[in-house]
């Protein structure tokens, strides 16, 4: 933090420009005051009024320094950005079909460019011909390369990063400078960062505020002049820089770029301030059920019907199981070794080369199995299939495997009855595999989470609505949306619109593009389609659905922080007021010692203390508005009380104790009165 | 019966009164302004100003409609004024020079009824009854006719309608004021106050001194000089005089009348919010500090310096202490303006507190509807500066308190203030102006302070010793009065305007209670820090130095 603080130094004096302080009006008018000020002490100069102007200025660069740390941090990830996006020279493709090396920086949009194994894609686009394995660390930091083909949802991709092998014919779909690599960086730096509609409500208030207490300071000169005697303009100064908001005035538009900058370390780029803010807002979320809900495939979760004594079941799937590979065959077999007991370790090549002959699964048979050398046949398979196998063989399904195959299937699993036959006699199922969608740990605790944040959680899914209900009752979720299609989905998102919700989402085909660009949070995975990615008003480098909930929590967290500073910084006013107004009039009314209630040791260092509070408590908080203020989640009323503590009254308090302390060291100061 | 025993139960007995009608009143107005059916009386007159009482305004053509009968009322007003001499019934009445008169126009159609003129010799009976009195009901009505609006918008949402303006201006009247303005006055002929159209009475005191005694249709003025909030006395001693207040229970059931509707109304707010929660809320805020005014001014009162019986001086015998701070504190808390002391008289902090009532804002509870749209301005401020602290966007009531709506809001607040602050420091360091304070020091301070935050905040009360029916204050107190009526209710209007068309958010977990006793504190918190932080360097060279010394 200190070092980081030194490094700002010199960015901190370049913002002393009036036109870049023009743009918080709070600390214009400490700029202004502090012009004043200095001009009035170099006319009539004294410890005191250099002392105000050097803590003039000192809060000035306080603010300046507040805001350049904010930036600062998403510089580093600029200047990583930027490396990707130095020069390169790209083959385009003519419409005669002859390739031209054109500089990357000339390829405008519907250009085609050819890339290479080893060379860098020139900018953004969508792959009209081939498939290539892509390095995309330069974005999103994960070293491992991603696949990106033509056609389908896995066609987009960003300039900067690099073809690791084959090659492809790229169409580029942005202007040069607008880039996704440009954007990010003009994101990270806040080169371009627009203020929020909450930050431009907040800037009026305390533009109103400061309005209100400009005029205040400025009724005071005919009243005192009144009263018999007029005040020193620096001491004017002085309180007017007190009373108005200059702690959230300078560390206002930290908090903003420090908002974004939490979600760029997460690794999501927000397109907007808005869109962060929204996210604070949102009451309904969207979450897709596979890959965000459940692990994505269905997994065996228990083997039933079997005997439990011989194991035989548990034998008999895993070794239908073993030549299969898909994530359900690799389930079975770590299901029956580890609960069942079943001796691992074996594999299908070893069996095979002893002579069993491995059944793959079909559509047309839906089995699959394994014929022994001894003679043994197992079969493991969608019931009716494997009914049919037993009788076939002339035996018969047990009713107590039909029961169970009905109980799994009415809560939402998917069956698998497996049958054994032993040389010619009789086949018989032995009992019924469980495979079921299985829900991500942890995720009914973050669905509680939400609900008590005042969130409702909908499940989209394509499955059937049994099969939903099952799935959205194991994972604590509000509401399920079965059998979706894209037109439901974005009924579903105006619906709840309707009835003044925000609603949050993520996607990544090119058919949650509507819904995406329709929900007031769209979140756009970075593997999804360049539409999907236009449609968002945020993107997720790490691909990763279940952020949206962080996603929440950080907008959530923006909009606190500037709530408990703004808070805090009026709940300061009350302690400056009982230092600088007696210490104003006391010569006047020796009876307003009576205010002086912190026992400060003169007029003058009760101001000077008041100011350098002022200024202090601005460098004080940075980590503060840096970090986000702490954030637990928990019901509005719960969160109000906590932080109306903590901020309203500690920021009444707080100052007391400082100005005190301050005024101890700077009673010491020679030359004051 | 010790004082301070009678004083608590003079206080119980107007807080039970307070308690009863409260719902009934409350509910009595919801219906009054969702009512669908209009009364025959109603009917003709829309006829005669050729209304569609069934069509309603947005947010520009209620204002605009506010605006005109306004302008029309302050002009008809300041014309009847100025002619007032030639017109039958004089009565011997003096009349009043134009600053004069466009002061009494402006205060009476603001719903101040600051009165630079005394009030028998002033205006003749004419001027009182059908200038002073319509005004008295109209300028009150169009507080609750804005205020309604504003609730209205707060109930609806995605619509642009707030009302129809002419339909609330003639409900409030024949609904509300007038009903219940005959039930007070036949309750304070009862107690003694004088309604007649006799001539003045000359009689001769003990030391010889000549006395004209007038009479005139006191008991109808005084009812809805305190129900319509207005505080403008029939005679010069306003309530003090034993024709407008002869008695403890005149006194008691005066006080009564100025609470009654303005507190009655967040009951009226609950029921048409959808949400009585709401209405209790807001009403415990204004309860809250209306206590803490009444409880201030009394404590500095019964304790003043020199005085073993408390600071008599200013004050009744038939009133004491107890019951002139009760009305003190609420007239200066309702934006009413009537007295039955002279708060010139009041010790330091006695002065203070009964300022610090009106540069609160009025909002303890305020005026008939301005109180209440005040109340909700500071109450939005609170939502915006805490509600971020719930991390999502202000809301208040399902509506989002956005960059518009906080820019009505924040201007609302700006504009007392300015005015007060602004003009107050102009007259103190002028010459002319000083030249008419009746004392000099911290209590001159604050006699011109009393008055513009009088004017500005709409009250009317005069600190008095200030001598201000001269051009200047005439003028620049009719500006405050003028701009510190209209400006915040174009703000308000333009804020209906604004919410109405909002939808309505739903309420869930993740929503700002703003129904809770700690919203009601930290509305409270607001609304002192707000007026303290502005008004703390102008109090502590007037009234804070003056109890300091």
């Amino acid at each position: 933090m200190t070092r980081s603080l030194l490094n700002v130094v010199p960015q901190a004096f370049a913002k002393l420009d009036p036109r870049h302080v023009f743009r918080s009006p709070v600390i214009f008018v400490v700029w202004v005051g502090s012009v004043l000020t200095t001009g009035l002490a170099i006319k009539d100069p004294s410890v005191f009024s250099w002392s105000i102007a050097v803590w003039l200025w000192a809060t000035v660069l306080f603010a300046n320094a507040a805001e350049a740390v904010a930036e600062g941090r998403g510089k580093a990830q600029a200047a990583s950005l930027r490396a990707a996006k130095r020069e390169t020279m790209a083959r385009r493709l003519r419409a005669d079909g002859i390739e031209e090396s054109v500089p990357g920086s000339d390829l405008t949009i519907g250009d085609k460019v050819v890339v290479e194994t080893g060379q860098v894609i020139p900018g953004d686009g969508e792959i009209v011909e081939g498939v290539a394995t892509v390095d995309e660390s330069a974005i999103t930091g994960e070293s491992a390369p991603v696949i990106r083909e033509s056609g389908g949802d896995r066609s987009a991709v960003t300039g900067g990063t690099t073809v690791l092998s084959d090659r492809i014919v790229v169409q580029i779909t942005t202007k040069p400078g607008e880039s996704f690599i440009d954007r990010m960086i003009a994101l990270v730096e806040g080169a371009q960062r627009q203020k929020t509609p909450n930050e431009i409500a907040l800037t009026i208030l305390l533009t109103t505020l400061t309005i209100v207490f400009l005029v205040t300071v400025m009724a005071i000169q005919p009243l005192a002049s009144y009263s018999g005697r007029t005040q020193p303009v620096v001491v004017l100064i002085a309180l007017l820089v007190c009373l108005i908001p200059t702690t959230i005035g300078a560390l206002l538009s930290a908090i903003g770029i420090a908002g974004m900058d939490r979600l760029v370390q997460r690794n999501v780029l927000a397109m907007s301030g808005r869109a962060v803010e929204a996210a604070g807002d949102v009451s309904t979320l969207l979450l897709d059920k596979t890959g965000t809900i459940t692990f994505g495939n269905r997994q065996a979760t228990e083997l039933l019907g079997g005997d439990p004594a011989d194991g035989e079941l548990a034998e008999a799937a895993y070794l239908s199981s073993l030549a299969d590979s898909t994530p359900e065959g690799k389930s079975i077999i770590e299901l029956a070794h580890t609960s069942y007991g079943v001796n691992g370790g074996r594999s299908a090549e070893a069996l095979g080369r002893e002579g069993a002959e491995f059944i793959e699964f079909s559509a047309m048979t839906r089995m699959s199995g394994v014929d022994l050398l001894d003679g043994t046949r197992i079969r493991k398979g969608a019931t009716s299939a494997v009914r049919a196998w037993v009788e076939e063989s002339g035996g018969s399904m047990p009713s107590r495997v039909e029961v169970l195959v009905d109980g799994i299937s009415s809560s939402g699993g998917t069956p698998l009855v497996v049958a054994q036959q032993s040389g010619s006699s009789q086949a018989r199922a032995l009992g019924v595999v469980h495979l079921k969608d299985v829900v991500k740990p942890g995720m009914r605790e973050r669905f509680d989470v939400m609900r008590a944040m005042g969130i409702r959680t909908v499940m989209i899914t394509g499955d059937n609505a049994l099969t939903a209900a099952a799935i959205a009752k194991e994972a604590g979720v509000d509401d399920f949306l079965a059998e979706a299609t894209p037109e439901d989905k974005m009924r579903l998102i105006r619906k709840e619109q309707e009835g003044g919700r925000l609603v949050a989402m993520t996607g990544d085909g090119t058919n949650d593009a509507p819904a995406l660009a329709q929900a007031d949070v769209g979140v756009a995975m970075n593997s999804g389609t360049s539409a999907a990615k236009e449609a968002g008003n945020m993107v997720d480098l790490d691909s990763d659905p279940t952020k949206l909930i962080e996603i929440v929590e950080i907008g959530k967290q923006l909009l606190i922080t500037r709530g408990a500073l703004t808070t805090f910084s009026i709940a300061n006013d009350i302690a400056k007021y009982f230092a600088i107004i007696p210490a104003m009039f006391i010569g006047l009314f020796p009876g307003l010692d009576a205010l002086n209630i912190m026992r400060l040791s003169s007029s003058e260092s009760a101001m000077l203390s008041a100011v350098i509070f002022n200024a202090l408590i601005i460098l004080a908080l940075i980590p503060l508005a840096l970090r986000g203020v702490r954030y637990r989640p928990s019901t509005a009323a719960q969160m109000l009380r906590r932080n109306l503590l903590v901020y309203g009254v500690g920021g009444v308090i707080a100052p007391f104790i400082g100005i005190k302390l301050i005024d101890l060291v700077v009673s010491l100061l020679p030359g004051l009165a | 019966m010790s004082e301070t025993l009678s004083g608590l139960l003079t206080i119980g007995l107007l807080v039970l009164l307070l308690a009863l009608c409260y719902h009934p009143v409350g509910a009595w107005m919801a219906k009054v302004f969702t009512d669908t059916r209009h009364w025959r009386a109603e009917k003709a007159i829309y006829r005669l100003v050729r209304v569609d009482p069934d069509s309603e305004q947005g947010w520009r053509a209620y204002a605009t409609s506010v605006v005109a009968f306004s302008v029309l009322g302050i002009a008809a007003l300041f014309a009847l004024i100025v002619a007032q001499t030639h017109l039958p019934g004089r009565q011997g009445s003096d009349g009043m020079g134009v600053t004069t008169a466009i002061n009494t126009a402006v205060s009476f159609v603001t719903n101040t009824n600051w009165q630079s003129y005394a009030g028998e010799a002033g205006a003749t009976p004419l001027v009182q009854t059908v200038g002073l009195t319509v005004q008295n009901f109209v300028s009150a009505a169009v507080g609750l006719a804005v205020a309604v609006a504003l609730i209205r918008a707060l109930a609806r949402h995605s619509a642009s309608a707030i009302g129809n303006f002419w339909v609330d201006l003639v409900r409030g009247v024949v609904r509300v004021l007038l009903p219940g303005s005959v039930l007070a006055a036949v309750l304070l002929l009862a107690g003694g106050v004088i309604q007649n159209l006799s001539a003045p009475l000359t009689i001769h005191g003990f030391s010889g001194v000549e006395q004209v005694i007038r009479g005139g249709l006191v008991a109808s003025q005084e009812a809805i000089k305190e129900l319509g909030t207005n505080g403008g006395g029939y005679f010069n001693a306003n309530s003090a005089h034993p024709f407008e207040n002869p008695n403890p229970l005149t006194n008691i059931f005066e006080i009564f009348l100025l609470l009654v509707i303005p507190f009655a109304l967040t009951r009226t707010y609950g029921i048409m919010v959808g949400d009585r929660r709401q209405g209790w809320a807001l009403g415990g805020f204004a309860g809250l500090l209306w206590a803490g005014g009444v409880a201030l001014t009394t404590w500095a009162e019964v304790h003043a310096s020199g005085a073993s019986t408390g600071a008599m001086e200013g004050k009744e015998q038939r009133f004491g202490v107890w019951g002139s701070t009760l009305f003190a504190a609420s007239t200066t808390s309702t934006s009413t303006g009537a007295v039955n002391s002279m708060h010139e008289s009041y010790s330091p902090l006695g002065g203070g507190a009964v300022l610090a009532n009106m540069v609160l804002g009025e909002v303890s509870p305020g005026g008939v509807g301005s109180g209440l749209y005040g109340i909700v301005i500071v109450a939005l401020l609170a939502v915006f500066v805490a509600g971020l602290m719930v991390g999502r966007t202000p809301e208040y009531l399902g509506k989002t308190i956005g960059r518009r709506e906080v820019t009505c809001a924040a201007l609302y607040i700006l504009v007392m203030p300015v005015l007060v602050l602004v003009f107050a420091g102009i007259s103190l360091a002028s010459d002319g102006p000083r030249s008419t304070m009746s004392a000099s020091g911290p209590h001159g301070l604050t006699e011109v302070l009393y008055a513009y935050a009088s004017a500005a905040n709409n009250n009317g009360s005069a600190f008095a010793g200030l001598t201000a029916d001269t051009p200047w204050y005439n003028l620049t107190l009719a500006i405050c009065m003028l701009l510190g009526r209209f400006i915040p209710m174009l703000l308000v209007l333009r804020l209906a305007g604004l919410l109405v068309e909002q939808r309505k958010r739903p309420v869930t977990v993740g929503t700002m209670p703003t129904h809770t006793p700690l919203f009601v504190g930290l509305v409270t918190g607001i609304a002192l820090v707000v007026a303290g932080l502005t008004f703390f360097p102008a109090l502590a060279l007037g009234p804070i130095a003056e109890a300091l010394s």
